[in-house]
């Protein structure tokens, strides 16, 4: 792209607890990436793997026996853990904004869209007078393609269907104009037409707007389409972060490739048997000492059992945490 | 391939619910209306479709756990639309969607199991029933010391074996798979796949594979059924419903599968539908898809199109085919 | 962690090793053994619904106290009465009206002990006796027993018909649970009290008819417990099975939507088998926490019919009768009515809170 690039977000080893009767659940453990403004990144994981999580605390909407314990997080070069919660309020909104899985539980079922969208404007921009609010909320509407948007603004979430309900979601997410989106699998309680419907949505939006979003989601289809970058999670660290094109055509990370081998392929010409991971998903209450994807790793070494990987970089903005690939060369390969 | 035996065959079957309105007027959810089609031995038939298409409703009346409003359903000759199921029900299983909420969280994994084999007395002491359980556990690549777990001590995958594990305790011949991999995770669903594979080469098992997501439905299942708001629009080979759909639904719903190849996803034209599905409970007269076809002529709007086949084993109902 | 107890000196240390990469050596490249990498899987512990929910009510101070205070009180009201020299029924001559420790006897007590050749101790009867020279404490006892049997016998009732009339309304749906509901319903609309009044008094008649005229173990075993006291479980079972029915009625309604009820029908399960094995078991906790909830309900409808003298018959005695035969001295002997309303009250709310902690254990939705 350009060369003219701005550091809009910088996450410096991040690390967050939930304190649970149970122990200790480090649901992300140092991880770091920038993010440029106007730049796509998707974060894909399991469940479990601390996409979420990590998303929540940069917005400071972490729920209860969860807690930020180390690192930073820069917003234009202010970090955000240290917001007071006055300037956290407006930070959330103005500057940053989410949208999340499930519409129908974000919209407040006993107020109308418009309601809803002007309240969320309003909130943040007290002088903004009632009728230039409402404006705002019917253009951000068409924006998000919804037409006829002066009967829609009078309507109650629970008359919308799925997708229009996201497209509200979106609307009301875009009208403070932030600087960064986060979407939290917008797209996973849709059905795939619909979810093709906000994809184009979404890339429309981003031309439109050239803001940057994060966008978090567990299906590799929907990232490849979408993003410019993409961080791949596993157990609460980041083991590969790179380009689509760098993590699509030439990854490095046993779990990156393992998770790519084991999709049915698209242009298959005949039956293929599926090379799935094998193992279960690591048990977040006790995790193992080393890389988290030892146990499950075809290719694991005594030494992934005891050390933590380093990130090791493998071409411009392509890092990988795999003890692999600091292995001395030798035997000919 | 050659000619095989149908078993199942189901006839111009519908599943209607009936919603409550103000008033006296009954209304009723078109959930499954006149579908009509075959599940030969062996096979996997594959059925896709957007949620509230009716795929799960068709494949649960099918089992007789919704009585039919309407239709037959045929098992191996026998008609079973009417009459007693409990014969059938060893023949006939299903494995759901969400592991957690299918298994019961008060039951211990070998109570779960193992309630199948107490209805249908298939184990004569306790002994041989320990033994079937066990047997089962290992089959599905669970540990054998797992059976006095409860479900919620397994992860996603795992649970989904252990509800895969009730369906084969029976020793089934027919398995309806209600998305039985759309709740799990990513690195998890290949090895279910893989895995409801080879328990079908090994015991010779016939599948209904639902599913929204195409792309595993594509690679596991012999032929593809499309639905669309309650009626079935194609069905054809797997392959051949891949490389040349011919329903405009297909057609959208194959572009629409997000495909992890991203200079693939960068050059492909999709074809984004309008709108949202329309109402079940009052679906459009004529071919219920004509509100969202890009190629709607009046005519659609008319009259009903009936399944027909096109070429050899590829049955499309569209008019304009 | 904790090297250097008592060095001021923060242990850098390990924080430097944390953050400086490890330099593997070559050996460490070699394949790890698949037994390796499972004893890196480590297993979850296993525990049980119950486990779970104990560890939960463990930590709810109100409601441990409350547990602590109701087993006090069982305590009390069974193993006491096996220390005291007195049955609840005895009235012993010269010993009327003492006063309890606290209090200076009076001088006719002190006349009236000596004429019958008593010496008088205030710790021979630490609360006193009432006007017949019975002893309070006793008689305290064994009121404290009968209330805590009555709300426990009856909540079981109540359990027992409200769970079963309740999960076939709701699993059968349909025409019977309309019937089954509207039944409920007229039940709901009658006014409690009134039942109870006209029941009990109905029933009394013909209870005692039956235990007068018949022999044999069962109406003896009546007998014993006293014909009102029969009639206030029965009653109260024939009234309050309704709320608790439409409770389970509720979780059965939700329940048989799950997938795992439909996998049991699909399994060729039965209803009874269903309702048996799967719908029960899952509303057991709600069952608990209503039961609970129960007890206290059933003891002050008890005590309440006690008090306008239609509960038990005398000379057994239980705390609403106890307050209701203290009203009558009010003014000269408040302990009288005082201690056995204190003991009410204190069994009621641990019974109350204890029950709202059992409720918030058991709640799946704060599951962790």
């Amino acid at each position: 792209m350009e060369e003219k690039k701005t550091k809009l977000l910088e996450v410096k080893d991040l690390r967050v607890s939930f304190f649970t009767p149970a122990g200790e659940v480090k649901a992300v453990g140092g991880i770091s990436y920038d993010l440029n403004d106007g730049e796509v990144m998707g974060i894909v994981g399991e469940s479990g793997s601390g996409k979420s999580v990590e998303a929540y605390s940069i917005i400071g909407l972490l729920q209860s026996p969860g807690k930020v314990v180390g690192g930073s997080i820069l917003f234009e070069g202010e970090n955000v853990l240290e917001f007071s919660e006055q300037r956290m309020r407006n930070f959330r909104g103005n500057e940053v904004s989410m949208i999340f899985q499930n519409p129908m539980t974000c919209l407040n079922p006993v107020y109308t869209i418009g309601n809803q969208l002007i309240e969320a404007l309003r909130c943040h921009n007290a002088e903004v007078t009632h009728k230039e609010a409402y404006d705002r909320a019917r253009e951000m509407l068409e924006l998000v393609g919804i037409h006829d948007s002066a009967r829609r603004m009078k309507q109650y979430p629970h008359e919308l269907s799925g997708g229009m309900r996201q497209r509200v979601m979106i609307a009301m997410g875009l009208i403070c104009s932030p600087k960064l989106l986060i979407a939290d699998e917008p797209t996973t309680a849709l059905d795939v037409t619909i979810q093709a419907q906000i994809l184009e949505l979404m890339k429309d939006i981003r031309q439109k707007t050239g803001m940057a979003i994060i966008f978090i989601t567990h299906n590799l289809g929907v990232v490849a389409d979408i993003c410019d970058k993409i961080s791949v999670m596993y157990a609460g660290k980041i083991v590969e972060q790179g380009s689509v094109d760098e993590i699509f055509y030439n990854p490095s990370h046993p779990y990156t490739k393992g998770l790519l081998r084991s999709m049915p392929r698209v242009d298959a010409e005949q039956y293929e048997r599926l090379i799935p991971i094998e193992g279960t998903p690591v048990d977040m209450l006790n995790p193992p000492e080393g890389c988290p994807f030892g146990p499950r790793c075809e290719h694991c070494m005594k030494v992934c059992l005891k050390h933590n990987p380093p990130n090791i970089s493998i071409s411009d903005g392509h890092t990988a945490a795999c003890w692999l690939l600091s292995m001395p060369k030798k035997e000919g390969e | 391939m050659e000619e095989r035996k149908a078993l199942i065959e189901v006839q111009g079957l519908r599943k209607f619910f009936p919603v409550k309105k103000g008033g006296f007027k009954k209304t009723y959810v078109q959930a499954v209306d006149n579908v009509s089609l075959t599940i030969q031995k062996g096979e996997t038939l594959g059925l896709v479709g957007e949620s509230g298409c009716g795929k799960t409703t068709l494949g649960r009346t099918i089992l007789r756990l919704y009585e039919p409003t309407a239709g037959k359903i045929i098992y191996d000759g026998t008609d079973i639309t009417k009459g007693k199921m409990l014969p059938y029900r060893r023949k006939m299983q299903i494995i759901f969607q969400d592991p957690s909420a299918s298994l019961d969280p008060r039951m211990t994994v070998g109570e779960i199991v193992g309630e199948a084999i107490d209805i249908h007395h298939l184990a004569s002491n306790k002994n041989e029933r320990r033994e079937l359980i066990e047997d089962l556990l290992d089959k599905v690549g669970l540990n054998t010391e797992h059976s006095n777990r409860y479900p919620h001590e397994f992860s996603g995958g795992q649970q989904q074996r252990i509800g895969i594990a009730r369906a084969l305790a029976v020793r089934p011949e027919f398995i309806v798979c209600d998305e039985p991999i759309s709740a799990l995770d990513v690195s998890i669903q290949s090895q279910i796949v893989n895995m409801l594979e080879d328990m079908q080469t090994e015991q010779g098992l016939t599948y209904l594979f639902i599913a929204h997501d195409l792309s595993v439905v594509r690679h596991i299942s012999n032929r593809i059924g499309v639905m669309y708001l309650g009626n079935l629009v194609e069905l054809a080979s797997s392959y051949e419903l891949n490389k040349h759909p011919l329903h405009p639904y297909s057609k959208t719903l194959l572009s629409a599968v997000p495909v992890p190849d991203p200079r693939v996803s960068r050059e492909r034209k999709r074809i984004v539908l309008e709108g949202d599905v329309p109402s079940p409970i009052n679906p459009p007269a004529g071919c219920r898809f004509h509100t969202r076809c890009p190629y709607a002529t009046p005519r659609c709007s008319e009259s009903t199109p009936e399944l027909r086949e096109v070429e050899s084993g590829h049955f499309v109902a569209c008019h304009l085919v | 962690m904790k090297k250097k107890l008592l060095s001021m000196q923060p242990d850098i240390e390990p924080i430097l090793k944390m953050n400086e990469p490890y330099t593997p050596v070559p050996e460490d490249f070699e394949k790890a053994a698949e037994s390796e990498k499972e004893s890196f899987i480590t297993k979850a512990k296993s525990v049980s619904y119950w486990a779970d929910a104990w560890r939960r009510l463990r930590k709810n101070k109100v409601a441990m106290v409350a547990l602590v205070v109701i087993i006090m009180l069982f305590l009390f009201a069974f193993i006491g009465p096996l220390f005291t020299n007195y049955s609840y029924s005895i009235q012993m001559r010269g010993e009327e009206n003492w006063p309890p420790f606290w209090e200076k006897p009076s001088d006719s007590v002190l006349r009236k002990a000596e004429q019958d050749g008593i010496t008088f101790n205030k710790w021979l009867h630490p609360l006193g006796t009432d006007n017949l020279g019975r002893d309070n404490l006793t008689r305290l006892m064994y009121g404290t027993r009968i209330s805590l049997s009555i709300g426990i016998v009856a909540t079981l009732i109540v359990v027992i018909i409200g769970s079963i009339v309740g999960s076939i309304a709701g699993y059968a749906g349909g025409a019977v649970d309309v019937v089954i509901m509207r039944i409920t319903e007229i039940i709901y609309s009658v006014p409690d009290i009134l039942i109870v009044l006209l029941l009990s008094t109905a029933l009394k008649a013909t209870l005692t008819e039956y235990i007068n005229s018949s022999t044999g173990w069962w109406p003896q075993f009546l007998n014993t417990l006293g014909g009102n006291l029969v009639g206030i479980f029965i009653t109260f079972g024939l009234i309050y099975w309704v709320s608790m029915s439409r409770i389970i009625r509720g979780q059965v309604l939700m329940l048989k939507q799950q997938e795992y009820v439909t996998a049991a029908r699909a399994l060729g399960a039965s209803s009874g088998r269903i309702i048996k094995r799967h719908l029960l078991p899952n509303c057991i906790g709600q069952l608990v926490v209503t039961a609970c909830l129960q007890i206290p309900s059933a003891i002050f409808l008890e005590s309440f019919l006690s008090f306008l003298g239609m509960g038990v018959s005398a000379p057994l005695t239980s705390l609403g009768s106890m307050a209701s035969d203290g009203l009558s001295g009010l003014y000269t002997y408040p302990y009288r009515l005082v201690v056995p309303a204190v003991i009410l009250s204190v069994l009621i709310l641990s019974f109350n809170l204890f029950g709202d902690g059992l409720r918030d254990a058991l709640d799946p939705r704060l599951k962790k």
